[in-house]
């Protein structure tokens, strides 16, 4: 198929767009103080790009270009300001502007500079000022650099909704004042927590997804996975940074190993070790020890990486340290107490010592109002109890299990499991 | 999607010899991308190869062809990108690094990815 030389520097904006874009905007939301103006400078100068780069070709460092380019445009903006003002202000005005301005832009470009930028981006995308949807898709969005169509193919929505969720983030932010800043002091512990959360809720929607045709999308696991090296080279010394990063490059590996051709999910205890991704495990193990040498006790991500590496650690499945996996679970617990967490928790149980025992401590999860829809709750109850022979009440669990999921693939297994008593 | 690059020096083209701030440069590079993930490994192959050819049953094992040029040690990274355009990107930074010469790029599929022709 022939391919047209705009397609190709098409396909190379896109591309310039994802690596670059964030600095970009990063850089812009430093000078400008405004997230939404800084974005629309940066598109400006993306379009610019679109117009000029096929005529042209394509510079030999794009970065430089784009923010040239929107430099250039903040510049005007500015100066269109100032000459609205001098209507009703004196004339010295622009000339302040100029000042106040000029050496920021300078700064802007400086190498240095970048990562902190970046990091007040971070932030600002995951202020607690808005919805957990709208730091999700805002954080994919500027810091991601992903296309408002990607995002809502990969959440399964509207265009349109998305489009307006990240208008409505920008307005927000704006009307709050939020500063374009680095938490400092008490305040750090809890904004970088509502920041890995987002990444991790991302990364979860794409490692099993919550509805919809596919069971896994592994590329919005990529985006998580790189929005948290990401972080986690911003913030190297923050123990739960590196921690959420060793957890998902470990739950990465099995990405290729925990579907079918045929797009049916497997489970941990059924997958062919041998397509675990080592490289990624080796990745996970050293962040996971970098975590581990940071914090004199491991959080909440740290400690689930460690659960996530004996898993990885195993070379078969009758090979998992199911008592450590137990013991990790309980500090999990007293650290992070959670329903679900308990559910995990029984799910080792009843591999270390018996299915009785996992069941006994799922019978007591079942009057939990937060598991009331959630589907692994009778999936694990279904199995335990076919474990111990109770076939009936097995289907009936893994039916209920199946009618609670709204992810396809995930539903036919359920429902082949129930067929099987 | 994972793409191998290497670069394939000749003889009448072979790398500049690496000057301390190419190196400090290419060191700050590397760093960056396996950072930030999209360096997956790199290192460097010996140009001497082995070749190893099967025909009706029968393996033939002969050695070279061999480069004449000490510097055509062969560089190599294997890159996690998202679009083809990406890691010519990427790739784009290696040369602007090093200078003068060539190399290839190669798409790597994973086990559940089907080559698409």
């Amino acid at each position: 198929m022939a391919e047209s030389r705009g397609d190709v520097v098409h396909r190379t904006i896109d591309a310039v767009w994802r690596m670059e874009s964030p600095r970009l905007i990063a850089g812009l939301t430093r000078i400008v103080r405004d997230l939404a103006l800084a974005e629309d400078l940066a598109q400006d100068a993306q379009v610019a790009a679109l117009q000029q780069w096929p005529i042209s070709g394509v510079p030999d460092n794009p970065g430089a270009w784009l923010m040239g380019t929107a430099k250039h445009r903040a510049i005007d903006t500015f100066r269109r300001q100032a000459t609205l003002e001098q209507k009703s202000q004196e004339l010295g005005r622009e000339l302040e502007i100029e000042q106040l301005t000029r050496p920021d832009l300078d700064t802007a470009i400086d190498n240095a500079a970048i990562g902190d930028d970046l990091l007040r981006l971070v932030f600002i995308c995951c202020h607690p000022v808005l919805s957990v949807d709208a730091r999700v898709a805002l954080t994919l969005r500027l810091l991601g650099g992903l296309r408002t169509d990607e995002i809502a193919r990969a959440y399964l929505v509207g265009e349109a909704t998305i489009a307006q969720r990240i208008v409505r983030a920008k307005r927000t932010l704006t009307e709050a004042r939020v500063p374009f800043e680095v938490p400092q002091g008490p305040d750090f512990e809890a904004r970088l927590a509502s920041v890995l959360q987002v990444i991790y809720l991302v990364f979860n929607e794409g490692y099993s997804a919550t509805a919809g045709v596919d069971w896994v999308r592994p590329e919005l696991c990529q985006d998580a996975l790189r929005l948290g090296r990401i972080l986690g080279g911003l913030v190297p010394d923050e123990p739960e940074a590196v921690g959420l990063v060793a957890l998902m490059e470990i739950q990465a590996s099995r990405l290729h190993a925990r579907v079918t051709a045929s797009g049916s999910p497997i489970p941990l205890l059924e997958q062919n070790r041998a397509r675990w991704d080592q490289l990624l495990i080796r990745r996970g193990l050293a962040a996971l020890e970098r975590a581990e040498s940071l914090g004199e006790a491991r959080g909440p991500y740290a400690l689930q990486a460690a659960i996530a590496a004996c898993h990885a650690q195993a070379r078969t499945a009758e090979a998992t340290d199911w008592r450590r996996i137990v013991g990790l679970y309980d500090a999990l617990a007293q650290l992070q107490p959670s329903p679900i967490v308990e559910l995990n928790r029984a799910v080792a149980v009843g591999m270390a010592f018996g299915p009785e025992a996992g069941l006994e401590l799922v019978d007591a999860l079942v009057v939990e109002a937060a598991l009331k829809s959630y589907h692994l709750l009778p999936a694990v109850r279904g199995d335990l109890l076919a474990k111990v022979g109770r076939r009936d009440e097995a289907r009936t669990e893994l039916l209920r299990a199946a009618a609670l999921t709204g992810n396809v693939p995930e539903r036919d297994l359920l429902l082949e499991r129930a067929a099987r008593f | 999607m994972k793409y191998f690059m290497k670069t394939t020096p000749t003889p009448d083209q072979p790398l500049a010899p690496p000057t301390p701030d190419m190196m400090g440069e290419m060191g700050a590079y590397i760093e960056e991308g396996f950072r930030n993930g999209t360096l997956v490994a790199t290192g460097a192959l010996d140009p001497r190869t082995t070749r190893i050819q099967s025909s009706g049953g029968k393996i033939t094992v002969t050695d070279g062809p061999f480069s004449e040029a000490k510097e055509a040690v062969v560089g190599w990274a294997i890159v996690e990108v998202k679009s083809k355009e990406e890691a010519i990107e990427l790739s784009k930074r290696f040369w602007q690094i090093v200078g003068d010469g060539q190399g290839t790029l190669q798409r790597i599929y994973d086990p559940n990815e089907a080559p698409q022709s």
